[in-house]
């Protein structure tokens, strides 16, 4: 075990850890946060997705000793407490079913529209291919992408024409 | 019995809590069953776990299944799960509209089995369906007691009060007005109601008529996706308890697999490591940190014996083995027979011949099976996202040799599993080791484990014949499934989770599984249709476990009738609609759920949204690599009905198939959540779309060989539609019927898919693909076979 130093949503903190223990169980289990999920532990899926200095990182297979830069995670996307558009877009569009792999959707749409703000449906698609949801939540994952494209190009994130609560 | 009584302490204080926020919030998302589950494990986290017993709460009580707060809002308590398909919200629109409450003042408990009546929990499309009812009529028979409170508290009758928003007032002095909350607060109703089972239990008052419901078909936001989209959830995978450990199986390599040695010295010096469980053929290892759990787990050195005989012949080799293997029906059924198939045969004017085959497919849920168990206080409390936890909760009590009541499960969100959450292995692991440790034990089935060994739904083998009479008319058919599906494993049952099984549980007498009939209100007058279960060689400690997946064998079944009745359309030169339609039409009768009605008038609605043009399949379309084409299929789940258009592109050099556009006309009687209902009707057009493209289980004659998302891949992002048309038919063709009832919804719609994709890949290429999934390399052999 070594002390390994981290900086998580903007906090800094040091945990124990053997240097080689995937960064996933770190958050989850030493840091406390259950954003990102433990789906296939092979780099297959996408629900375990954080953003290293802005970049998206399946963290079951990176160590965390490995770790150069600061950590967001689905947590941190809505800081103090203000959705993020893409958040905000996603209740607009009701996206998640068990929402399982929702993490990973977010954060992947997050590198997408950073990179890419205004996608086209191709672009999406590649983009998101490799972020599975096994309740099919895919086309709705697309639709709140646009949506908040839209949102982010517009300066807030407004909601439009949603499903009316 | 008393909600109050029955609760642990630690969970009131979380109802508590609950309800404080309640009252500074009220208007906004309070407790999804999420957000309660969260900070009841937070609270179990801090404090011991609560003295028990745990029974099951009288369903016969008003007050099991609402409470009224003070501050004039209600907390409903059903025995139903939500995975994700938006029921719990559905559940508080009907209860709402039959208390008479503002909706956005009620919150919804699901699940938990000391806290909530025994309703099962979710599966087969029921929530609305059956489960809503007997909600609806308490929650009704509890605005009768609280106008009588009132009648008695104002003095007026009655029959002279009204009520609006948890407020009663009398209709002559709007200055007489008493709350709920003011009438009941920090009381119980005691009353207790009739009816012998949950399913008929009911009061005196009667539930409202549709016109009378303000909140049922709205499209009300649902209340537990805000905390699944910024992270605030706490999930079933994250509870932490002090002192908790981490376990991971170590599974055999091979199918029936004799356990011959451990050696425990290959892991007794890694860090963490506790010990190394071991009954039977079941093998686990127990570390203090997760990652050292999964470390010791795959460097535990075992020796393990093959069986002496193969357990199952090759993926390969599965339908030849299917085809002739002998029947394993108990009592071998009586074929179904209508009129005279024989003699329609013997009259044709031609016949046609054909086989389907449907592979195994799994459950695949994107997380694997995993629970928590906490043995503290002699008792045992499970955190699971088991859909049935009343059904895990006895099977966990079974196995452990438990009282039940010492027994209790915490409903927490999770993966959807759609059916192996209802057969789920991982909870009798976990509390058999914590009983063993005396520690709180987490366990998780690793993504390899999960893929091979969680429950599949049964492969089938179809053959139909069919006899055309001069007139292109469909006179005589005949249907032969074989369902792949001995020792079928649909619930947590004590002898045959898997744990058990690996530890030499045997019964005696195996599942006798099922093959489904088709289900269609075609008038084909002389029919004969017979249903046959086939077993594997091995049906015990095997990863080739039947479970139910979604509709369990509905999708195969509707693959091989709704693609024959494709190909008797094209025998006969005739518009595959319209000759749908001529079949439906060829009889007038109808039964009291209107299903031909309202079969013909799915395809109507289907056929109108797509901007059908008759014409006879296949007409090729396109040029160049790209071939275009449309399918069309029917069906029903009980009282649902579907049809489905697929319109696919085919390419030629690849083989590779895209639906382009989908329509789903879906009419499932009472709409309770419109938005909801159209998501649970696409997203269960795109499961059946990954059925129809991509899954099939793998394996040799020793193991399954699909372990992960390429050995068995699901649909992605890029297989996605451009455009997906829900149509919600909803309604009948009585239309003075005040009372519709809503029908079950998910289900029915995976059913058709397989065969509108499979149509339409004939209409756009002139192949018949007769098997599943309709993967690129099958697609082009058939295609290169037939020289497209
Ligand atoms: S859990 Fe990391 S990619 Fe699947
Ligand atoms: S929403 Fe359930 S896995 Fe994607």
């Amino acid at each position: 075990m070594s002390k390994i130093d981290l900086k998580v949503n903007g906090r800094s903190l040091s945990v124990e850890s053997e240097p080689a223990t995937p960064l996933l169980y770190i958050l989850r289990n030493e840091v406390g946060l259950e954003g990102p999920k433990f789906g296939c532990g092979l780099g297959q899926c996408g629900a375990c997705t954080v953003l290293i200095n802005g970049a998206a990182v399946r963290s079951c297979i990176t160590p965390v000793s490995a770790v150069k830069g600061e950590i967001t995670t689905l947590e941190g996307l809505a800081p103090q407490g203000k959705l993020h558009p893409l958040q905000q877009a996603w209740i607009d569009e009701q996206v998640p079913q068990c929402g399982f792999c929702q993490n990973g959707q977010i954060l992947n749409a997050k590198v997408l529209l950073d990179k890419t703000p205004h996608p086209t449906n191709a672009q999406i698609r590649q983009a998101m291919n490799d972020t599975l949801c096994r309740c099919m939540s895919y086309y709705r994952v697309q639709t709140a992408i646009k949506r908040a494209s839209k949102a982010m190009a517009a300066g807030s994130p407004v909601a439009e024409e949603g499903v009316v609560a | 019995m008393s909600i109050r009584n029955s609760v642990p302490q630690q969970v009131e204080d979380v109802l508590a809590l609950h309800r404080r926020g309640f009252l500074k919030s009220a208007g906004l998302l309070m407790a999804s069953l999420g957000s309660w589950a969260t900070e009841a494990a937070a609270q179990s986290a801090t404090t011991s776990q609560g003295p028990g017993p745990y029974p099951i709460l009288d369903f016969r009580q008003v007050d099991s299944w609402i409470v009224i707060h003070e501050n004039n809002t209600a907390t409903f308590y059903v025995g139903k799960t939500d995975p994700g398909q938006g029921t719990g919200t559905g559940f508080r629109q009907l209860m709402s509209d039959e208390l008479d409450i503002a909706f956005d003042k009620t919150t919804c408990i699901m699940g938990s089995t000391d806290i909530t009546v025994d309703q099962i929990g979710s599966g087969g499309s029921t929530a609305m369906e059956r489960d809503s009812w007997p909600m609806r009529r308490v929650a009704a028979e509890a605005r009768r007691v609280l106008l009588e409170m009132a009648s008695t508290r104002l003095g007026v009758p009655v029959d002279q009060l009204t009520v609006n928003n948890a407020v009663i007032t009398a209709k002559s002095d709007a200055s007489k007005r008493v709350s709920y909350g003011e009438l009941i607060a920090g009381k119980k109703f005691h009353v207790t109601l009739t009816g012998d089972s949950i399913y008929t239990v009911t009061g005196k008052a009667k539930t409202k008529t549709v016109p009378e419901l303000k909140y049922t078909g709205q499209s009300l936001q649902r209340d537990d996706i805000p905390a699944k989209v910024d992270g605030t959830l706490k999930w079933g995978t994250g509870v932490k308890l002090p002192g908790m450990v981490h376990a991971r199986n170590v599974k055999p390599p091979y199918a029936c697999a004799k356990l011959a040695a451990i050696d425990e010295s290959s892991v007794k010096s890694l860090p963490g490591f506790i010990k190394v469980i071991n009954k039977g053929n079941y093998v686990a290892v127990v570390c203090e940190r997760e990652e050292q759990a999964i470390r010791a787990a795959r460097q535990l050195k075992t020796t393990w014996e093959k069986p002496a005989t193969a357990p199952f012949p090759t993926s390969e080799k599965l339908f030849d083995y299917m085809r002739t293997a002998p029947s394993a029906s108990p009592r071998p059924s009586a074929p179904a027979v209508v009129g005279n198939p024989d003699g329609a045969f013997s009259a044709a004017a031609k016949t046609i011949e054909a086989e389907y085959e449907i592979p195994f497919q799994g459950h695949t849920a994107l997380g694997g099976a995993h629970a928590l168990a906490d043995p503290s206080n002699g008792q045992m409390t499970i955190y699971s996202n088991d859909m049935k936890t009343y059904g895990m909760r006895r099977c966990v009590a079974t196995f452990l040799g438990m009282p039940a009541d010492r027994v209790r499960v915490v409903y927490m969100a999770g993966p959807q599993g759609f059916g192996r959450s209802a057969a789920e292995d991982a909870a009798c692991e976990a509390a058999w080791i914590a009983r063993d440790l005396g520690r709180p034990v987490r366990m998780q089935w690793m993504r390899d484990e999960e893929t091979a060994w969680d429950t599949k739904s049964p492969a089938f083998f179809v053959k139909m014949r069919g006899a055309l009479d001069a007139a292109g008319r469909l006179s005589g058919y005949d249907y032969l499934a074989r369902s792949c599906d001995l020792n079928h494993v649909g619930y947590n049952e004590p002898d045959t989770v898997l744990i058990a099984q690996l530890m030499g549980a045997r019964r005696a007498n195996p599942a006798a599984g099922s093959a489904a009939m088709p289900s269609d209100m075609y008038a084909i007058p002389n029919r004969k249709m017979v249903g046959e279960v086939v077993g594997l060689p091995a049906l015990w400690e095997t990863p080739l476990r039947t479970g139910n997946l979604r509709d369990p064998n509905g999708p195969q079944a509707t693959f091989a009738t709704e693609s024959f009745i494709d190909e008797a359309a094209a025998a006969a030169q005739a518009d595959p609609l319209e000759f749908r339609l001529n079949l439906l039409q060829a009889a007038t009768g109808d039964d009291s759920g209107f299903r031909r009605a309202r079969s013909i008038a799915v395809l109507k609605a289907a056929a109108k949204a797509y901007g059908w043009e008759p014409r006879p399949s296949p007409v090729r379309r396109g040029t160049g690599n790209i071939l275009t084409g449309r399918g069309i299929a029917y069906t029903f789940r009980g009282l649902t009905m579907v049809a489905q258009i697929a319109e696919v592109e085919v390419n030629r050099q690849t083989g590779h198939v895209w639906a382009k556009r989908l329509v789903c006309a879906h009419d499932c009687g009472l709409v309770v959540n419109p938005d909801g209902l159209r998501y649970t009707v696409e997203c269960g057009a795109l499961y059946g779309l990954s059925r129809a493209l991509h899954e099939e289980v793998r394996f040799n004659t020793e193991k399954v060989t699909s372990v992960d998302w390429f050995s068995h891949p699901t649909l992605r992002h890029a297989d996605t539609p451009d455009r997906i048309d829900v149509v919600q038919v909803n309604g009948d063709p009585n239309p003075n019927r005040p009372d519709l009832p809503p029908y079950g919804a998910g289900e029915a719609v995976l059913k058709p898919m397989l065969a509108a994709i499979g149509n339409a890949i004939f209409d756009a290429t002139g192949v018949r693909i007769r098997r599943v999934p309709f993967r690129p390399d099958r697609v082009l052999a058939a295609l290169k076979a037939a020289k497209v």
